[in-house]
């Protein structure tokens, strides 16, 4: 099973982001470092939820906004290790909408269940696979330091 | 140019998170990039050979499908190239049952597990 390494401070900000967007889903990535066992995560950036049609139940990030995340992580010599995004009173488990739109092989997708409106169970499951015929989501270990 | 390359397509770009390509085109930057790299190609292109659905492009701030010459838009050597899959998803529909998507084994190791462990 694959490591996700974060700090609390990190966990609690990703956890704080669902609730503070309670009814709907929040939305933002995990910047860090690639390791042997998993990523390490240095620090998360908080994203606007583009799906505004629907997101009490589906969150999207705009690739616009994506790319200047992508820019910064690379001015800070980090990577998009992952995402995080919120199951407002639906368990931390990924949906099949989750496995269908999840393309970034390799990276952890962390789910925190929001309970009304206090954030409850936070998984993280690593996008394993080579290609979009084959990709599929493990559950991996959530480590938080200090 | 400069062609960035997402974290999951860096496995089959020698762990590139940049390559540079002489191309006169974003198309002609793409064929530059696939032929260098060939393994990319299956992630970038469907098997008719257009970029997949999930693939943003992005010409510097541009968002290549806007633009009115799409791939065939000319590029010039200070240009950047942004490779972006997109990011989305959610929990499940109206309607649905809010149930586990996970093993069995594994729904139950949740229940019973915090969900991660702490380091010190």
């Amino acid at each position: 099973m694959s490591v996700l390494r974060l700090s609390k401070a990190v966990y609690d900000a990703i956890r704080a982001h669902g609730e503070e967007t309670y009814p709907h889903e929040c939305c933002g990535a995990l910047l860090g470092r690639s390791a042997a066992e998993g990523w390490s995560i240095n620090s998360s950036v908080k994203a606007g939820n583009a799906r505004t049609d629907s997101a009490h139940n589906r969150y999207q990030i705009s690739p616009g906004e994506l790319v200047r995340i992508e820019r910064e992580a690379r001015k800070q010599g980090l990577s998009i290790g992952g995402f995080y995004h919120s199951h407002p009173d639906h368990p931390a488990q990924w949906s099949p909408t989750d496995l269908a739109e999840a393309h970034w092989l390799g990276c952890s997708y962390v789910i925190t269940a929001v309970a009304q409106g206090k954030a409850v169970l936070t998984n993280s499951f690593l996008l394993a696979g080579e290609t979009e015929e084959n990709k599929r989501f493990e559950l991996e270990s959530i480590v938080v330091s200090e | 140019m400069t062609i960035y390359i997402p974290t999951p397509l860096r496995p089959f770009a020698m762990g590139k998170d940049a390559v540079e390509v002489t191309a006169t085109t974003v198309a002609g930057a793409l064929d530059a990039l696939t032929q260098e790299h060939p393994d990319l190609r299956k992630h970038l292109f469907t098997s008719e050979g257009k970029v997949r659905a999930f693939v943003n492009l992005y010409l510097n701030d541009e968002d290549v499908r806007y633009l009115p010459a799409k791939e065939e838009t000319a590029i010039s050597p200070n240009d950047t190239l942004s490779i972006i899959p997109s990011i989305a998803g959610g929990g499940p529909g109206l309607g649905m049952k809010a149930t586990s998507c996970l093993p069995r084994a594994h729904r139950e190791r949740q229940h019973t597990i915090s969900g991660w462990r702490m380091e010190r």
